[in-house]
């Protein structure tokens, strides 16, 4: 018996019965109703559909279903019930990094990749941890400054 | 900082950083239709005759026999048709729409409609164009006795590329027609522009049409005039549709190859020197507007009016045409037609200063305008010009000086460097009399009877955070907590017209309405009652009235102002260049929101900068433009401009609220020139056009190695 594709999805045991060449990005925002997981491109070059797969920042306009198997996926929706969150969201209201808002749920998902790999990160690795993820409103100053206060923030947090 | 000038949590900060805020992609699509576009793949051609395949159950076509109004959409001069119907003017001009529950089966059945066409001639190269949509002329003082006077003559023609807004949010609308009235809803700056359209296109009284903004990801222009044109496609498919909503969201290489861009310009430019200064200049400008007019006439404007830039230049003479080419319309892009004649103009005065062995920055000073001078129209510049002390202070923040002296020695190795430094205005608000003859902007704020204070106006916050700035501005003068005053996005079944989103207008102009409302409201205000207080526009009475007709009269009551340097270092090996530093000044007078306008500064630098380089796109010989995705179009990322300091010089705006002027599109206009003149010293060549790429820069390397 086909019991789908079995996934944790914002720490929820989930099976997916559909196809495993689907794409993750699909899937969320329409089988899931995830619709904090944007999309702006559906082909890798802009970050809006940024999620964490076991941790690491993934564009889910590139992710076959098949490839999550067995994986944990963390969506906004997801990451937005943690406390890092909380910092970070306090952070970016702080410097009023959010603009349209199209591009924040990934920017806020690869400033937690940032913070849990580089807890006191320098510019350079904030930067280059956010060059994934395009924004056309802020030009990125205010997000970076926005890190480097929750790096602070949050100290001990990641 | 004035207290208004604090920065606050954005009112829609939380539900954004979430992922809870609604975009017109996110609703559930269940009980929707999709809707996908037949395009054009020629650039002008008769069409002959259609055939649809046999559809399946549930499926339907619209084109423009289904039009229940005009086949027109209603934006300046209404020649843009919601469907084609005898010819195709672009490559990508909407044939008719294909509507059915499965997006898949719709691209499959798109692919079988047959459409046979005749081909006609195409103009792609402005160049090459015979039509103009638009032609003005205005000028002033004696340009013959300039010119018989000079000196020397200068003449060069300067050439500005395309540019993509590039808004992270591709463009999308639902439409839905119940009982006799239309709804459409979605991502747009203008709610009333595309109830007007709608009512045109599908003859229906205002009444009848309803628009709803939703939350939306960016505009930068790109959504002034294009969501009328959308909606009136959407609408009349909703409208056959009978009862179940139809949905088009674009994906994002639609969105980039077929919708409204910047327009590409070429400006020749003619200058008399006499004495070591600019007596006469002569200006002809050329937009290529692309295959329709939509919003090209107000483009071209606002961009001959800024034609001699800051500089105070005795005689003038102005000619401006858009010129129509069978390429995809172009429309609105923060500064709005501005940033090429500014890129003219500013280059113009580097390379006469260049030539008189001057250093540019004096020259530019020496021919600046100040409060009082004439502008281009033969209006005034009323308030004070706070340019020298902006570029005081940015001298200062980049070391001006210092580094424009090392860099202009000869320089050896691989990396060569180079600063340069640039000036500019944007007049606030609408250009002329738009204001006062056209939008006559209507406000209103709606007190409940606990208190609270919503307010209802149809400005769109795109990101550039109108919601929180209004709702600043009311309680300040209501003495309540920023929580007692909302502003929903509009819906026009419920706010006045306002005006749209553009031109820098909304808090300037809709902002000071709300404030006066405000205060009124707090003179009448009784405890437990609902009250509404309603506000209209009025223009300033120090403002010499303008005629378009004659370009006559003041252009803008007051203007913002910019100063930025930028400091390269170019690899000579691939002509590769890093910005190494961008400082900028700018005046917008009291800033309603530190951090608001901060990001609006620096959002809208980054995108100048990226306007003058690596944003490269071209229409090819058949007029297709094939750079339409992120990975061809390239937009700046977090890595680009690591070094980017912006400071606010507040000449405070007294028709302003609390001295507000215009601010979202002055940080765009200027940049390039600055870009351009360090790339200059860098290069120790001549630069007359934007983009400037790697192989540009590779190409001066070799010439000045030659000269
Ligand atoms: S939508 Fe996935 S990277 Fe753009
Ligand atoms: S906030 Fe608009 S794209 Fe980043």
């Amino acid at each position: 018996m086909n019991q789908g594709i079995v996934f944790k999805l914002n720490g929820q045991p989930v099976s997916y019965t559909g196809s495993a060449a689907d794409r993750l990005l699909d899937v969320l925002r329409q089988t899931y109703r995830l619709t904090g997981v944007k999309c702006g491109c559906n082909e890798g070059e802009c970050g809006a559909c940024s999620v964490l797969i076991d941790g690491h920042l993934a564009n889910s306009c590139m992710v076959a279903m098949g490839r999550v198997e067995n994986c944990e996926v963390t969506t906004i929706e997801g990451y937005s019930q943690t406390e890092r969150f909380q910092v970070l969201e306090q952070a970016y209201a702080a410097v009023s990094a959010v603009q349209c808002g199209y591009c924040i749920p990934g920017m806020i998902l690869a400033s937690e990749c940032v913070l849990a790999r580089h807890p006191h990160p320098s510019e350079t690795e904030i930067r280059l941890g956010l060059s994934g993820n395009l924004c056309r409103c802020t030009g990125y100053n205010a997000i970076v400054k926005a890190i480097q206060i929750a790096a602070e923030k949050g100290e001990g947090l990641w | 900082m004035m207290p208004i000038s604090q920065s606050v949590i954005k009112k829609d900060h939380l539900a954004k950083a979430c992922g809870q805020a609604m975009y017109v992609a996110d609703y559930d699509t269940t009980q929707m239709l999709q809707g996908l576009i037949l395009r054009s793949p020629h650039a002008h051609a008769k069409i002959l005759s259609m055939t649809y395949p046999p559809l399946p159950e549930g499926y339907f076509t619209v084109d423009y026999r289904d039009v229940p109004g005009i086949n027109e959409v209603h934006i300046v001069k209404d020649d843009t048709p919601v469907y084609a119907d005898a010819t195709v003017e672009y490559i990508g001009d909407p044939i008719m729409m294909l509507v059915g529950p499965d997006e898949r089966e719709l691209e499959r059945l798109l692919a079988q409609i047959e459409v046979n066409y005749e081909l006609l001639p195409a103009i792609i190269d402005v160049r090459d164009g015979d039509t103009a949509f638009f032609d003005y002329h205005f000028g002033k003082g004696d340009m013959d006795q300039a010119w018989a006077e000079a000196d020397q003559i200068f003449e060069e023609c300067f050439e500005t590329g395309y540019q993509e807004q590039a808004y992270l949010e591709p463009q999308g609308l639902i439409a839905d027609y119940n009982q006799g009235k239309i709804t459409v809803r979605g991502s747009m700056q203008c709610p009333y522009y595309v109830h007007g359209a709608l009512a045109k296109a599908l003859g229906l009284t205002p009444d009848k049409v309803r628009v709803i903004q939703d939350v939306t990801g960016g505009g930068f222009g790109g959504k002034e005039d294009y969501p009328s044109i959308l909606a009136c496609q959407v609408a009349v498919a909703a409208y056959k549709a009978k009862g179940q909503p139809v949905r088009v969201i674009f994906g994002r290489r639609e969105d980039m190859e077929f919708t409204s861009k910047r327009h590409p310009s070429r400006c020749t430019y003619k200058a008399a020197v006499k004495n070591g200064r600019v007596t006469a200049l002569d200006a002809d400008v050329i937009f290529n507007a692309g295959a329709y007019t939509t919003l090209s006439a107000v483009v071209l404007q606002r961009g001959i009016i800024a034609a001699s830039g800051v500089y105070d230049i005795p005689a003038l003479k102005v000619h401006g045409a858009a010129i129509k080419t069978n390429t995809v319309p172009n429309g609105a892009y923060r500064g709005f037609g501005a940033p090429q004649t500014f890129f003219a103009v500013e280059m113009l005065m580097e390379h006469i200063a260049n030539a008189l062995d001057e250093e540019p920055l004096a020259f530019k000073l020496r021919h600046m305008v100040r409060q009082g001078s004439v502008t281009s129209t033969g209006g005034r510049y009323h308030f004070p010009v706070p340019l020298p002390a902006m570029v005081d202070e940015v001298r200062k923040m980049s070391d001006f000086e210092q580094k424009r002296q090392v860099y202009a020695r000869q320089q050896t190795g691989t990396t060569r460097r180079g600063i340069g430094i640039s000036l500019w205005f944007h007049g606030a608000g609408f250009t002329g009399s738009g204001e006062r003859d056209i939008i006559k902007a209507v406000t209103r704020l709606h007190k409940l009877a606990d208190g609270r204070v919503e307010i209802l106006a149809s400005q769109s916050d795109i990101g550039q955070g109108i919601k929180t700035t209004l709702c600043k501005i009311v309680a300040n003068e209501l003495n309540l907590p920023l929580d007692q005053v909302s502003y929903d996005n509009p819906d026009t079944d419920r706010v006045p017209d306002s005006g749209p989103t553009v031109a820098s207008r909304s808090l300037m102009t809709v902002g000071e309405l709300l404030r006066r409302a405000a205060i009124r409201l707090r003179s009448q205000w009784q405890e437990g009652v609902e009250q509404t207080v309603e506000e209209h526009f009025k223009e300033p009475d120090f403002v010499i009235p303008f005629y378009i007709d004659k370009f006559q009269g003041d252009a803008y009551p007051t203007y913002a102002w910019g100063v930025c340097a930028v400091e390269v270092a170019v690899d000579t090996l691939t002509g590769v260049n890093e910005i190494t530093g961008t400082w900028a000044s700018f005046d917008v007078g009291t800033p309603i929101d530190l951090n608001i306008v901060i990001g609006q500064m620096e959002g809208g630098l980054l995108q100048g900068l990226g306007y003058a380089s690596m944003e490269q796109l071209a229409a090819d010989q058949k007029g297709r433009i094939r750079n339409h995705s992120f990975s061809d179009y390239i937009i700046p990322t977090a890595m680009d401009v690591p070094l980017m300091k912006v400071q606010l010089h507040v000449e405070a705006y007294p028709d302003g609220p609390y001295g507000a002027k215009g601010a979202g599109e002055l940080p765009l206009v200027g940049a390039a020139p600055a870009y351009m003149s360090a790339l200059e010293q860098a290069l120790a060549g001549p630069i007359n056009h934007i983009p400037f790429s790697a192989e540009d820069a590779l190409k001066l390397i070799r010439q000045s190695r030659r000269a």
